[in-house]
């Protein structure tokens, strides 16, 4: 398949020193662009999760995953597509106060879109809001009609809507194998 | 006091013993059955080199000339004995020289373990005297690396190394270690490592891959095995003669899978690939089924993917899962080393033979041997070609020496027209055509196999890039056969140069000095050919001296290598001229 669409790639790896490098180096060997990435330690301890978000055909995406997995300190790597998974990002908006102080049009964009006001001074106020890359950005547009001073948005976070953690059964299985393995 | 003696370190795999971080590297080693090294010294690495200064009998270290040397060395070592080979390097400039080494090494999957001197760690990242982040620069290009920082860290980072360098789809490591966790002191104990959670070396074995596999061959008229580096690798070559011989379905190889069948077995023809036999890349896309087991469907091999056996059906046999789909789509992926996959795959399929179908290739074959071979072989004109000298090389070695080459026009005829007999008689550089290769991975494969005749093929221009290494020759007095194709000229490029720029031979013309004396400031016995009458004798002369042995031979200036199917063309359109 030719068309290039969205993927979400989580990635499970040892805490090792290098193992970021390592995982970008696949998609800037095939020149793909990441469009965000988070990383951050998982649920399990002593192992690091990445959530990357990259445009990509279907073939290149699994090629993508095989080469990542290679390396030694992965330990798995799972492709998701939009449907698959439940995601959120984190933004942040600086405005000057005074363009809250001369109307109430950005306390009803904060209103309308579930965005709460973090901080308030003289100078700026910064607004956060959580959802998706879509809403975040269409606050954004709004917003900006007043002179947003500062933007930035958070890389994606991501559970997957299927029941099981994947990682877990995942070490489970090769631990028991193992387990079996010295016993013999 | 004696604390490297064998006695000595048979004990301290379970009794902690107090030593040195360099002493633990030397012992590490020991311990993982390591009885060869290349090396070559310097400020970040010495108290490693102290320590092996005391274990001389045990571990020997050859000192060479070039760092690239070193690892190149490791890797003929490697090739010919299956064992991981070993190379010791110090830091900055001596880490930076063994990275084309370490390519080679990852692109053509040979086992290596490579240890670096690092500046103390309190330096790193201060830009201190001959401090590089060599582990930065080689994470492309190692399976794993690390850089160690205290001793206590060293014997569990060398026991990982040796694991992933030889399981599964074997490649280089490196290992970093800084000087002062050379020198600090540790409890050292000996852990040999046969587990990590996140690698699986050798996926398991899927039977439904196998029984759909075996179905497609059983149905298939017109099948052509590929064989490749994976065969030797996994020491799976009986194998894949029972697997052959049942189904009598031809095989042809790749270049790393020559000499893993011999070159007279009744299914063998020919060579794939840009340069290789006229019958292999033309029978592909007639055939409907390609069964490739242990290779890697590399460029050179299939020339344009669009047009490459769009007629058959895929089996891939692979123990590298990224591989399986890579390239080229594999309608029955059979996952697992070969030598597991290799027997059941056989004993699911039925007997039978193609004796048509492998009589075609034949035919293919008269045809390139009327319009090339002949010719190469047995020459009417004056000058003499690559081929000829390559047949009586291989004719006065009984067909069964180790040859090794360096890369461009040589090697492509050295592939062709040396015969083979048994397996890893072949040490070449495929995937990253390394210029500089030959020389010292001759030296690695001679010490690597003492009891075969081991010849290296190799030109005026790839001689010159790594032939310091005369100097680890007349040193260590390595018997290695060297025969150097002169045709002053970088050939390769010079025959693309006329092939596809008009002749416009630019800087490829190479005045070069006078090998002979070269040789014998060496004292390496040398002898220069140029005419084809006293080829014979100074072959001879070559295979019955005791030592090493430079055979200079003028080669024709303007030879070609043919068949050859250009970069980018259909395998269906190999030129015969």
């Amino acid at each position: 398949m030719r068309m290039k669409q969205e993927f979400t790639i989580t990635v499970f790896s040892e805490n090792q020193v290098g193992v970021l490098t390592q995982i970008t180096n696949v998609f800037t060997r095939r020149n793909l662009n990441i469009e965000s990435l988070t990383t951050s330690m998982s649920a399990v301890p002593g192992v690091h999760k990445f959530t990357i978000v990259v445009f990509a055909t279907h073939d290149e995406i699994e090629i993508v995953r095989n080469q990542i997995e290679k390396r030694i300190d992965v330990i798995k790597a799972f492709v998701l597509t939009e449907d698959e998974i439940i995601h959120q990002e984190v933004a942040l908006y600086k405005v000057p106060t005074k363009a809250l102080l001369s109307g109430n049009e950005i306390e009803s964009l904060v209103r309308k879109y579930g965005a709460r006001i973090l901080e308030v001074t003289e100078e700026y106020t910064v607004i956060e809001k959580t959802g998706h890359q879509n809403e975040t950005q269409e606050l954004f547009d709004k917003m900006d009609k007043y002179g947003v001073l500062q933007f930035t948005r958070s890389g994606r976070i991501a559970v997957t809507k299927s029941k099981n953690e994947f990682l877990d059964n995942y070490l489970k299985t090769i631990e028991q194998k193992q387990k079996g393995l010295s016993a013999n | 006091m004696d604390t490297l003696s064998k006695t000595a370190i048979k004990k301290d795999i379970q009794t902690p013993v107090r030593i040195t971080g360099s002493e633990a590297v030397v012992r590490s080693l020991l311990n993982e059955g390591v009885d060869l090294i290349f090396g070559y010294p310097g400020g970040a690495i010495m108290p490693v080199y102290d320590a092996l200064y005391k274990v001389q009998k045990e571990l020997h270290h050859i000192l060479v000339r070039h760092e690239q040397g070193a690892i190149h060395a490791a890797q003929g070592y490697a090739r010919v004995t299956g064992k991981v080979g070993v190379a010791i390097v110090t830091s900055g400039p001596g880490a930076t020289n063994a990275v084309t080494g370490i390519a080679d090494a990852m692109i053509d999957s040979t086992p290596l373990v490579v240890i670096s001197g690092q500046v103390a760690s309190g330096l790193l990242g201060t830009d201190a005297f001959q401090e590089t982040d060599v582990v930065g620069v080689t994470l492309p290009i190692t399976k794993w690396n690390y850089q160690v920082k205290k001793a206590e860290d060293i014997p569990y980072a060398i026991a990982r190394a040796f694991y992933i360098a030889r399981s599964g789809r074997p490649g280089p490591v490196l290992i970093d270690i800084t000087k002062d966790a050379q020198f600090a002191s540790l409890d050292y104990v000996y852990n040999p490592i046969h587990y990590i959670r996140s690698y699986t070396p050798v996926p398991d074995v899927n039977l439904d891959q196998i029984k759909e596999a075996a179905r497609l061959i059983n149905l298939s008229k017109k099948p052509l095995a590929l064989i490749g580096q994976g065969i030797i690798l996994g020491n799976a070559e009986q194998e894949l003669r029972e697997f052959l011989e049942k189904t009598g379905i031809p095989a042809a190889w790749t270049l790393l899978g020559l000499s893993a069948l011999p070159s007279d077995h009744p299914l063998n023809v020919g060579m794939l690939g840009m340069h290789g036999n006229y019958g292999p890349n033309i029978k592909t896309n007639e055939a409907d089924l390609i069964i490739a087991i242990g290779m890697r469907f590399d460029d050179r091999v299939t020339g344009d993917l669009k047009s490459y056996a769009k007629n058959a059906k895929v089996i891939h046999l692979e123990i590298d899962e990224a591989e399986i789909n890579k390239n080229v789509h594999a309608d029955a992926p059979v996952i697992g080393n070969v030598k597991d996959t290799l027997p059941l795959l056989t004993a699911s399929v039925s007997p039978n033979s193609f004796p048509e179908w492998v009589e075609e290739f034949r035919a293919c074959y008269r045809i390139e041997y009327d319009r090339i071979i002949k010719s190469q072989l047995n020459p009417a004109k004056e000058g003499l070609t690559m081929g000829e000298v390559v047949n009586k090389v291989s004719e006065a070695c009984n067909h069964d020496a180790v040859i090794v080459t360096d890369v461009g026009q040589h090697q492509m005829m050295a592939s062709r027209y040396f015969k083979f007999k048994q397996t890893r008689s072949v040490v070449t550089s495929g995937g990253l055509g390394t210029m500089g290769f030959g020389l010292p991975a001759a030296m690695g494969a001679k010490l690597g196999a003492p009891d075969r005749e081991v010849v290296l093929f190799v030109g005026d221009g790839g001689f010159q890039m790594t032939v310091q290494e005369l100097g680890t020759i007349h040193q260590t007095k390595i018997p290695v056969k060297i025969v150097l194709l002169n045709n002053n000229f970088l050939g390769m490029v010079r025959q693309w140069q006329e092939l596809f720029f008009d002749s416009r031979y630019s800087f490829t013309e190479l005045i070069n000095p006078d090998f002979q004396t070269l040789a014998k400031a060496y004292s390496i016995e040398t002898v220069k050919v140029t005419k084809r009458e006293d080829l014979d004798d100074a072959i001879k002369q070559m295979v019955n001296h005791d030592g090493a042995f430079l055979l200079e031979v003028v080669v024709e200036q303007e030879g070609n290598v043919f068949p050859m199917v250009p970069s980018g063309a259909s395998v269906s359109d190999i030129r015969l001229e």
